[in-house]
Order: C-alpha cells, then structure tokens, then sequence
C-alpha cells in the first residue's frame, strides 16, 4: 500500500526519472515502429541493435569508459554501418533480405563478444558492460540517462511529424516516390537513422532484445486498430507509452521475488510483456481486424448465406408450377446446405411458417425470395454476357458474389443487361433435376 | 601459434556444429525463413527456464525438451500469427521471439540466485570449455559436445539426403510438390523440427545467438556461389567448416571469444561471397555491365 501512494505521488525520484525515461523511449520506438514495420523492415533495429555492442567495444578502445555519451556515440556508428550494410548487400539479387539481417544480427554480435572479451582482458580494463547492454537495467536509469531519451525522442517525433508525408509514400508506394524525383535513398537512410537514434537510446534501459521489442510489438498492435497512418502513429506512441508506464510501475511495486535478493523484478521484461498483453488484446478485439470481430462477421455471413439459400431453392422448386405460396417440404429440397436449424431460423425470421400441408413462404418471404433469386439470375447474365462465362459454369461464380450484392450495383445490372426493375429474368441454365419452368411473373 | 589437444577438439566441434547447421540452413534461407532460425535462437532461454522451474535440476534431458517446446512454439505462434492475424512475417517474428525472451528474463531472475543458470552462458556459449567435459571412447577421452554435435551433423545429412527430393522440390515448387502427392506441410514441419533440435543442441556449446548465423551464414554464401541445389548444400558445408576453422584459428592467435570470432568469420565469409562471387557477385555483375556484349542476362 504505502508503495503504491509513494508510486502514484512520484515521491521518489528515482521513479519519477525511471517512469519518464521508459515512457518516452515507448512513445519514440512506437512511432519509429510503425514506419519500420511498413516498410516491412521491422527487424532491422534487431541488426542495429545487436551492432551496437561492438559500437560500444570501439568507442571504450578509442576513448577509455570516461563518458557514458562516448559509448552510446560508438554504439551509433556502427548500427549505422551495419544498417547501411543491410541496405548494400540488399541490392545484390541473389542475396534474400531476410538472410542479410539474419547474419548481421549474429555478426554483429559475435564481433560485441571478440572485442568485449579483449577489452575485459586489457591491464586495468573491465567489462564493457556487454551484460547491461543485452538486459538492460532500467531501474539504475538517471536523470541525465532520461534527458538522452527525451532529446531523441524529441528528434524522432519531430522529424516524423515534419516528413510524416514523405515517408508514406515511402512505405506504401516506393516507386511512385522515385518517379517524382525524391531523394529516395536518403529517405531510407534517414529512417534507419531514426531507428540507430531510438535503439541507442533504448539499450542502458531495456537491452537489445527488448528495445526491438518496443519497436516491434506496439506498431504491430497498432495495425489492427486502424487503417490510416497518422492514427497508427498516433495509436502505437499511445500502446508504447502504456506498455512502459504499467510495466515500470508494476516492477517498483510487486515486492521482489525471495530468490533475487534486493534485486526486484526486472523492469525492461516487464514492459515487453505488458505490450505483448497490448498486442493479444488488439489482435482479439479490435473492432475491424481483430479476430473476434471477424469471426463474428464470418458468422453472420454464413447464417445470412445459408437462410439465402433455402430461398432460392424454395423459389426454384416453385417457380415451375407458378405458384409461390404452395406447401413444401425441406426434405423435397435438392441442396445439402438446406438443413433444420436453417429452416427453424428462417421461421423465427418470419419468412417461412407452417400449416397442415407443410411449410409454406410467407408473403414477406415470397419477396426477399424474389430478390434473392433476382440478384443470382442477374450476376448469372451479366456474367454470361460481360465475363465470357459458360452457362453451365455461372451457377457457382454468382454463388460467391450473390449474396454481398448491394443494391446499386443490382441497379447497374439491370441497366446493362435492360431488365426492367419488375421483371424476373429466366434461369440461365437448367435447375436441377427438372427443366425450367418459363420465367414466373410476380 | 601452438594448437594443443583442447584446440583441435574445440575446432572440430565447431566445424560439426556449422556444418550441422550451415547445410539445413540452406532450406532456411531458399524458403526466406532465415528470421525464424533467430526467433528459434532466442526462444530457447525462456525453455531453459521453464524446463528448470518444472523439472528443479538442470540435468540435459529436461533442457533439451523445454528448448525444444519452446522453439515449436515460437514456429507455431509466429506461423499463427501471419495467418489469422495478419500481421506481417518479420513483425509476427519479432512480436513472439521478443516476448518469450523477456518471459525467460523475468523467470530467470525469479530463480536467479537459487541456482547458476546464467543466461550468459545461454547467449555467448562455452566453446573454450568443451574440451574440459570428455567422455571415454574407445579407451579415449572424447568431449561430450563433441560426440552430440558430430551425431546431429550426422543425422542432418543423412535426413538431407534420404528427403533430397522432397526438400527441393518444396523450396523451388511447392504447387509442384503438392501435385505429385509431397505433403508441403509435412516437410515444412520436419524441417523446422529438425532446425530447432540441432539450435538445441548447438546452444550449449556455441551459445543461441550464434546459433543464428551458422544457420543462415553459410546458406546465403553457397547460394551466391552455387546455381544447383545439390551444389548449393556442398559449398554450404565446406563454408560452414571453412569459418569454423578460421574463426577458432583467429579467436586462439587473438586470445579472445571463439563463438564470436565464427559468427565474425562467417559474416566475413558471407560478404566476400557478395563482393567476388563468380556469377552473382557485385563485381562479377559490374563487369558485365560494363562490357556491351550480346549475351542475354542468365
């Protein structure tokens, strides 16, 4: 309790720095991500970060451990590098670009274990603190490390919302953007520069792998709550900043573990899995693209298809005697796909009901019968006519297409095939098993 | 430089362990799912880690068992991911590797302090240490990573071979494959089954991040050099064994780390490859640029 109240009072200040620091860095890697992750590059930062261990190894031998910026400068230079080295071997045709960050995520990092070992070895060296760069240590973040953040984060939102035009164009058509004569290149140059600036940021705080998970995981989350870019941008800044905020606030408050000493709950983890939290959420419940919103939709779809085609066949049984409110029975129906549960949904619907003789249409579903069968015949003859198809090859194409036809476009049909808007035009092929009755008049 | 005992042992181990990986990674890396074997790579923590809270020891079985669940399942979310969410494959990859890995993290440190299991050791690999842990053999001593990796490059090739039809008919043709009864998905399946026991394997030794590059570097190098695939997996082999040597030779003139020295042996490799390659290297293709000539491109 009393951790709690120091929490949400940012007593401490330790917290206060840490909070700030972790939430930001998400707000920048979120909108970083996103452009990553359209241009389908979302792992480029996994290369750039695994390079800047060696980053750091060379700046410790050029300049001795004397300042934390000279590490973080080294760790920069060579992401670049090993980011312009993705781009070059990617021009080659034979080289897959999945391979290429592949071997420069494990190259990289082999060369971070060769020049740390060495400097470990150097008379009065230590290690470069290769450990605190893969995991990270968030809780020892200072003020001074929170102002690093902030700055980049600065920079990053800045040039993003600047150029948020041009890198659209960058990510969704790139050649387009070549033809009007932009810089390209640089484009891309200057995100995976974005990318070096947030990774570099990010890895004292959460570590290599978990800095690509800031990257990663908010952007892809974002995808599913929209469709529009600057909301995207807009949404996985949000999910960042969250996933750092819960997951640093948890870490300060959950009492540390017996086995770990004083040692607490590792903050960086702890955010990566409050993202990855984010992520299941969005990708069940999304209002469009989540699953269970399309499962739903696909739901509905196949009861609407379903009651659809027990009215066709109904109608079709029928027509040939010319009288559509006559008795029936489904099992005299000829398709499978007609079952009970059908039947008793299209009653509950009040389109069927049932007397002495058997099921009979209402007057309602005589005419949602007319129309679904008005709307298959139509596709059936503008296929015929405008598609090339063979008749006794329509039935199953309008199958699929029938029933999501709206009703402008059954306009537009019947202008181009000059069917009147009453007229119910004749099946064009054989209903089976018995011929086609002559087109019934409504 | 003088090479005892311990070195050649280190060496050989090595050049099983990249061959074992380097001629299953080409598959890998002609189906583009080099990114898979790093998701695979680094999933193996958090299978450590749960294998040790379930089982309590860290005897090799329960380890191998965890990394390896935990390396299907990265396969299998990830897979998921692209088909029913959507979401693009080096995003799905990106999304579970990283969230079981800070899985692992945060169960390590639970159990950190009551036992040695360093992740450390998981990342980087004890490659120098190998030679330390022998077996005896035929009244000679053998080191035990030795005798698991030789046997995996052993069953690799001989998988390889036995499937070579199949293998190549699904990375080239696999509505081909389909057609003539070769179950795509099978295949698929076996092969990354097949990857995520030899990443297994290999962590112990070389550490899981190599692991990563000896599955992709030398793959990637045959396939700019080779135009056949028979061609492609021999170049791969020899490749796989050319920077294993080298980069134990180079980390023991260095004194410095013999896993990382390979992983930089392999990128050197692999980015000579696309410099000087016959046919499909940069220089090789300027030079045709250059030179107007009526042949047509290949």
């Amino acid at each position: 309790m009393e951790a709690w109240l120091r929490l949400v009072t940012l007593q401490d200040a330790n917290t206060r720095v840490v909070l700030l620091g972790t939430m930001v860095l998400g707000v920048a890697c979120g909108v970083v991500g996103v452009l990553a992750g359209l241009r389908r590059r979302a792992l480029a930062g996994d290369a750039v970060a695994h390079a800047a261990l060696p980053g750091v190894c060379v700046a410790y031998f050029a300049f001795g451990d004397g300042h934390f910026g000279t590490l973080l400068l080294g760790a920069l230079a060579v992401g670049l590098l090993a980011a312009a080295g993705i781009s070059a071997a990617r021009a080659v045709p034979r080289v897959k670009e999945d391979a290429v960050t592949a071997i420069a995520i494990g190259g990289f990092f082999g060369a971070g274990l060769v020049l740390s070992r060495m400097a470990q070895d150097r008379p009065g060296g230590h290690r470069a603190g290769l450990d605190g760069f893969i995991f990270g240590k968030a809780a020892s973040m200072v003020a001074s490390d929170a102002w690093t953040i902030l700055a980049v984060a600065a920079v990053v939102v800045f040039v993003v919302a600047v150029l948020r035009k041009e890198f659209t164009l960058l990510c969704f058509d790139q050649s387009f953007a070549v033809g009007l004569g932009w810089p390209v290149r640089w484009l891309d140059q200057l995100l995976m520069l974005l990318v070096c600036l947030c990774v570099v940021a990010g890895l004292p705080a959460v570590g290599v792998v978990l800095v690509v998970a800031l990257l990663v995981i908010p952007a892809a989350a974002a995808r599913f709550w929209t469709h529009r870019i600057r909301t995207m941008l807009v949404v996985a800044a949000f999910l960042g900043a969250i996933s750092a905020l819960v997951g640093t606030a948890v870490s300060a408050i959950l009492p540390a573990p017996a086995a770990t000493g004083a040692r607490g709950w590792p903050t960086g983890p702890l955010v990566v899995l409050v993202a990855a939290t984010l992520f299941t959420v969005s990708l069940l419940a999304a209002p469009d693209r989540g699953l269970v919103a399309r499962a739903v939709r696909a739901w509905g779809m196949r009861r609407r298809v379903a009651l659809q085609h027990l009215l066709r066949d109904v109608y079709e049984r029928l027509e040939a005697a010319g009288d559509l409110g006559a008795a029936w029975t489904p099992l005299s129906l000829s398709r499978k796909r007609v079952d009970g549960v059908v039947v008793a949904r299209a009653r509950a619907a009040g389109l069927v009901q049932r007397d002495a003789e058997g099921w009979r249409l209402t007057d309602r579903g005589q005419a949602e019968a007319r129309r679904v069968v008005r709307a298959h015949r139509l596709w059936e003859l503008w296929l015929i006519e405008h598609a090339d198809i063979a008749p006794d090859h329509v039935d199953r194409d309008a199958d699929e297409l029938e029933h999501v036809l709206p009703p402008s476009v059954l306009a537009a049909l019947e202008a181009r095939l000059r069917q009147g808007a009453a007229t119910m035009p004749a099946s064009p092929h054989p209903i089976m098993p018995a011929a086609p009755g002559p087109g019934l008049a409504p | 430089m003088n090479l005892d005992a311990g070195d050649l042992w280190t060496m050989a181990t090595a050049a099983c362990c990249s061959v074992a990986c380097g001629t299953l990674g080409c598959f890998l890396v002609l189906r583009r799912l080099s990114l898979l074997g790093d998701a695979i790579a680094h999933a193996i923590l958090p299978g450590l880690a749960v294998a040790f809270l379930l089982s309590g020891t860290r005897d090799l079985a329960p380890m191998l068992v965890g990394a390896l669940v935990a390396g299907l399942i990265t396969a299998g979310l990830s897979a998921g991911l692209q088909r029913w969410g959507g979401v693009e494959p080096a995003a799905a990859i990106g999304v579970v590797f990283t969230t079981l890995f800070a899985l692992g993290v945060v169960l390590i440190s639970l159990v950190a302090r009551s036992v040695d299991l360093d992740p450390g050791c998981v990342l980087y690999g004890l490659l120098e240490f190998v030679p330390l842990d022998t077996v005896a053999v035929a009244g000679m001593q053998v080191p035990r990573a030795f005798l698991w990796l030789a046997g995996t490059m052993l069953v690799n090739l001989l998988a390889i071979g036995v499937f070579f039809r199949e293998l190549r008919l699904v990375s080239f043709d696999p509505a081909l494959a389909t057609a003539m009864g070769i179950s795509v998905g099978l295949v698929h399946h076996g092969l990354l089954a097949l990857i995520t026991a030899t990443a297994v394997v290999s962590f112990e030794a070389v550490g899981s991040i190599l692991v990563v590059i000896m599955l992709v570097a030398p793959g990637a190098t045959a396939h700019l050099l080779a135009d056949r695939l028979a061609t492609m997996v021999a170049i791969a082999a020899a490749m796989a064994a050319l920077a294993a040597v080298l980069g134990c030779l180079a980390a023991i003139w260095l004194d410095t780390s013999v896993a990382g020295m390979i992983a930089v042996a392999s990128m050197g490799i692999f980015a000579a490859a696309t410099l000087v390659a016959p046919r499909h290297g940069v220089v090789a293709r300027w030079c045709r640029a250059r030179k107007p000539s009526l042949q047509t491109a290949p």
